[in-house]
């Protein structure tokens, strides 16, 4: 029910984005959400953007989780 | 998918589960609050690759699940009332209320609609002005914003016909009832989305007045295994704190245009959860500000004393209590094509999850 799924952002209007997740659009609702831009990503929940993802955040938690598996032992 | 298929990487979750293996020494038990990290454990197999010090319980977050009978019983009030269509999000429509559910009312002639959006909703509304149209408002502080929002939208383009049913609730409350019930938890995975729109700082009394962890957990595989050993982590070393795992979409503040609309909209009551019963302040009604989008306000109906499905341990279930394993109905008279209980209706819910993914 809370489920939310990334999509990109191809280009934004003054209420809506038209967002792609995978090859499918559709239109978000912008309503909850602002300064989003075209090549941004948003969480997608039942038709409105609720918050962006943030890529340097994800590179972080990506970097740290990396790091655990290089170590990990053979 | 971007931002899905990295956090699904076997070798990955793999490493994080080695790890967690050599952390984790006593013996605990995590509740995850959220349905859709229900459905995530048991899609992915998660509890497979957990040492067995770690016990993992399944709670009241999902929304189709804990919607008391009484709410359901109103919709069908609802729906039998001339020139009123009834919007809805798809789960609910096949949950049993006391006599019939609103999929069987459709199928008698009631005007019931499934919406993926509320905006949808507003949409029939504006397509059908002799219409009386009534959004079934289900969700957590996830999605209760997004019914507040569409109201505001009916306010300022003039839709007299849309009405909302509230039975929007929000998460502590209920998180802190079970730990104050006596439920055995030792520590919190708490929901991602609600905490996209919230914040983190919601959860800061069950850290100081319970003294537990919690930790902000995405839905991916990798995620969830990395939220558990954070909790781990915590827990070994004797200091709770709220922190968040899902980064990448939850900052501390939350989302804060979406808080204001919720606070605007929206005012805080108490409210019954099915098989848990009444939860002070714990649901959201519509403000006065807004009445006249209340279906509430606006239609009196007589709904009959709810009763609950006999032999059904839903209750037992959303507390963490009992697993689906232990109900005699299971995968017998209850399957998810003849739900007898809320928690087998939806998808994420904890017997719906326990059926399909049962090996």
């Amino acid at each position: 029910m809370c489920l939310a799924i990334p999509a990109k952002v191809i280009s934004v209007d003054e209420f809506t984005a038209l967002v792609t997740i995978e090859d499918v659009e559709y239109t978000a609702s912008l309503l909850l959400l602002s300064d989003v831009h075209p090549g941004d990503y948003i969480m997608l929940h039942a038709g409105f953007a609720i918050e962006k993802v943030d890529a340097e955040e994800a590179e972080e938690t990506m970097r740290l989780l990396l790091e655990m598996e290089k170590h990990r032992p053979e | 998918m971007k931002y899905v298929d990295e956090y699904r990487k076997k070798d990955l979750i793999l490493s994080v589960a080695e790890k967690l293996s050599s952390a984790s020494k006593k013996e605990i038990v995590l509740m995850e609050v959220c349905g859709g990290h229900t459905m995530a454990i048991h899609r992915f197999g998660l509890t497979a690759l957990l040492p067995p010090t770690i016990h993992l319980i399944s709670g009241p977050g999902c929304p189709v699940c804990v919607s008391s009978q009484h709410f359901i019983d109103t919709a069908m009030a609802y729906s039998k009332i001339p020139d009123v269509i009834i919007t809805t999000y798809g789960d609910l429509i096949r949950v049993p209320g006391s006599e019939t559910s609103l999929e069987k009312e459709r199928a008698n002639g009631s005007n019931i609609r499934i919406v993926y959006s509320v905006l949808e909703s507003l949409e029939i509304a504006r397509k059908n002005p002799d219409k009386s149209v009534i959004f079934l408002g289900i969700g957590f502080e996830t999605t209760a914003p997004l019914t507040a929002a569409a109201i505001i939208q009916a306010e300022k383009d003039k839709i007299p016909n849309f009405f909302v049913l509230s039975a929007h609730k929000v998460m502590p409350p209920v998180m802190k009832a079970l730990v104050e019930e006596g439920v055995k938890i030792d520590g919190f995975i708490a929901p991602g989305h609600v905490s996209a729109i919230t914040g983190t700082s919601i959860y800061n009394e069950l850290v100081t007045v319970c003294g537990l962890g919690v930790v902000v957990s995405g839905f991916e595989p990798v995620d969830m295994m990395q939220a558990i050993l954070m909790l781990v982590n915590q827990i070994e070393s004797g200091v709770p704190a709220v922190e968040v795992q899902y980064q990448r979409v939850v900052h501390s503040q939350g989302n804060v245009i979406a808080q204001k609309i919720l606070s605007d909209v929206f005012d805080l009551r108490d409210d019954t959860w099915r098989g848990l019963g009444v939860i002070p302040r714990s649901g959201l009604k519509l403000a006065e500000k807004y009445a006249s989008f209340d279906a509430e306000r606006k239609f009196s109906v007589e709904v009959p004393e709810s009763t609950e499905p006999k032999g059904c341990i839903c209750g037992s279930i959303l507390r963490g209590l009992k697993t689906p394993l232990d109900c005699g109905l299971f995968g017998k008279k209850c399957t998810p094509s003849n739900p007898v209980g809320a928690c087998m209706v939806s998808g994420e819910g904890t017997c719906g999850t326990y059926f399909k993914y049962r090996s």
